[in-house]
């Protein structure tokens, strides 16, 4: 193709993202458009499988039946988006494998969250109240992004996410109205959750790399900071309702701005966990690299078994 | 009566709670993204079963119990599932090996309890039957892919099912709560299937070219609450919050 009718090509692309056109595997695309979606959605997809471990660790101590079987479908939804995400990205041309091996190898990215220990049973409601709060808050507009298959998988991960945030708000609540240790131990996670939850919404506007980019495409309509901005005037008065404090002495409401002002985020921690040197960075992978490496006889026995039954459909055809 | 009843039910629903538990353990753990899914769906199902036995267990037991108390509060020696659920996962072949070899025995049993007279284990086991069959059809498609599979997913195979063999003979035994409800019409006979479940368990090892064990040296002792040294550790983990956190609501 000639200079001349791939700037041709980007132009009509251009004109059809400008007027809300969505995109599908089979139209052109610029390569950079591809990378930048490969990137994106597949770390959301590892987010969301890593996302399985933090709150699998807790499955078999929950403290009520009723509790556990919450909990279990909630990471078997997890472990559903992570499945459709990989899907939809492999319609940009990729192999799931591959973007396993990108995040085996560390190359590939997942939510920084996912790095932090879940120590105590409020971590449960904690992350479904604040991380799955501030994934809805990010991933809500994606539901209209411009690459039809991500838009669509949105849809069905913003459903069942609202449900999951509902669902560990209620947790906090049963937690703030029990006994004094309960109520002890949701003000403990929400004090070892909150910052990690703010720093989900993305490095601040001025030192976020792909924003502008990611505007143009729809893949973003907000910046980071007003996503965080958001997250914090939506969340502040439902800890009040909870009776518990956020960990922030510079948080106070503004009459002026209308927002919630806010304390420093300490950023050295953010970069030191998207490094790969958090609490949990290293047992995260590995539990993963584990799982792939300890499953290998496993999938080759399936893809074995597979090639023998087409084997005997043909000779019994014949 | 009543007491015969409530453990009836309990050597019923202990096997789903514990086999629920040792399923979970796995969550985000497994070769594949589907079979983490299909293990994490199963263990929800037969938590799901657990929950209405006990639930049906706790108001017929006359005491103010709770679903939870029944399975947060009981020790060891009062467990009454099986010893084979509470094996461990060990490998993934160890973990299909236990499903496939509890779930051909769990269906016969479901489809005897829906033609109970007792209403709500007809119930309970009309709703099972649906759930249990999707866990046969799933683990027995793993025996087949994992025995005619590969050099090494053929052994692996052999040595979960030669292991876990012995502790098949123990589902065909009959406790004393058993017998009586047997008696009464309410209860099922399990010994009375016991020579189909062998026949077809066998075939499907055939099917997957795999070796039916001869052994006949068999274990016992789950069911009347003699477990093995692994079952304390999965209550200590199962029990934990409720034990150190008495009384309270999650």
């Amino acid at each position: 193709m000639s200079e001349r009718e791939i700037k041709n090509l980007e132009e009509i692309f251009e004109a059809r993202i400008a007027r809300d056109e969505k995109i599908e595997p089979k139209d052109w695309m610029p390569e950079k458009y591809r990378q930048t979606h490969i990137r994106q959605m597949s770390q959301h997809a590892h987010s969301e499988i890593i996302g399985m471990l933090p709150e699998g660790n807790w499955i078999t101590r929950a403290p009520s039946l009723r509790r556990k079987a919450a909990l279990l479908a909630k990471v078997q939804d997890e472990a559903g988006h992570g499945l459709y995400l990989y899907s939809a990205c492999e319609t940009l041309g990729i192999s799931r494998d591959e973007l396993y091996e990108q995040l085996h190898s560390g190359k590939a990215k997942y939510s920084s969250i996912f790095n932090y220990p879940t120590i105590t049973w409020a971590d449960m409601g904690a992350i479904g109240w604040l991380v799955d709060g501030a994934a809805i808050i990010n991933q809500v507009p994606l539901c209209n992004t411009s690459y039809g298959p991500y838009a669509r998988a949105m849809v069905r991960v913003c459903k069942e996410e609202s449900f999951h945030q509902r669902q560990g708000y209620e947790i906090m609540l049963t937690l703030c109205r029990g006994t004094e240790e309960q109520k002890a131990m949701a003000q403990d996670a929400l004090n070892r959750w909150w910052w990690p939850s703010l720093m989900m919404l993305g490095p601040t506007d001025d030192q976020s790399v792909h924003t502008e980019q990611s505007m143009k495409w729809k893949l973003k309509r907000k910046s980071n900071d007003e996503l965080r901005q958001q997250f914090i005037d939506q969340t502040a008065p439902q800890a009040d309702v909870l009776g518990i404090t956020i960990p922030d002495p510079d948080l106070k409401w503004n009459e002026e701005t209308g927002h919630y002002d806010f304390g420093e985020i300490d950023w050295d921690e953010f970069w030191q966990v998207v490094k790969g040197h958090g609490p949990c960075n290293k047992e995260r992978m590995k539990a993963r690299v584990d799982a792939w490496e300890n499953g290998e006889w496993v999938r080759d026995a399936a893809m074995a078994h597979a090639e023998k039954n087409e084997k005997r459909k043909i000779a019994k055809a014949s | 009566m009543k007491n015969n009843l409530y453990n009836y039910i309990l050597t019923i629903a202990d096997n789903s709670l514990i086999l629920a538990q040792r399923l979970g353990e796995l969550c985000g753990h497994g070769p594949t993204l589907e079979t983490d899914i299909a293990l994490t769906n199963i263990s929800l199902d037969l938590l799901g079963q657990t929950r209405s036995y006990y639930q049906y267990a706790a108001k017929i037991s006359g005491e103010n119990k709770t679903e939870d108390d029944i399975a947060f509060l009981r020790i060891e020696r009062e467990y009454k599932n099986c010893l084979l659920v509470e094996q461990p996962n060990t490998h993934f072949g160890f973990t299909i090996a236990r499903q496939y070899l509890f779930d051909v025995y769990h269906l016969m049993l479901m489809e005897k309890l829906q033609q109970s007279p007792d209403e709500t284990l007809a119930a309970i086991a009309k709703k099972g039957i649906k759930e249990v069959s999707y866990h046969k059809r799933f683990s027995s498609d793993w025996v087949k892919r994992l025995g005619d599979g590969t050099v090494e997913s053929k052994e692996k195979m052999q040595e979960a099912i030669d292991a876990l063999w012995r502790f098949t003979d123990e589902l065909f035994f009959m406790t004393d709560a058993e017998k009586e409800m047997a008696k009464e019409g309410i209860g099922i006979d399990v010994s009375e299937f016991k020579s189909t479940y062998y026949e077809e368990v066998s075939e499907v090892l055939k099917e997957a070219t795999l070796a039916v064990p001869e052994s006949k040296y068999f274990t016992k002792g789950g069911k009347e609450g003699i477990h093995s040294e692994h079952m304390g550790y999965l209550l200590a983990d199962l029990q934990y919050m409720q034990r150190t956190y008495p009384n309270m609501q999650w």
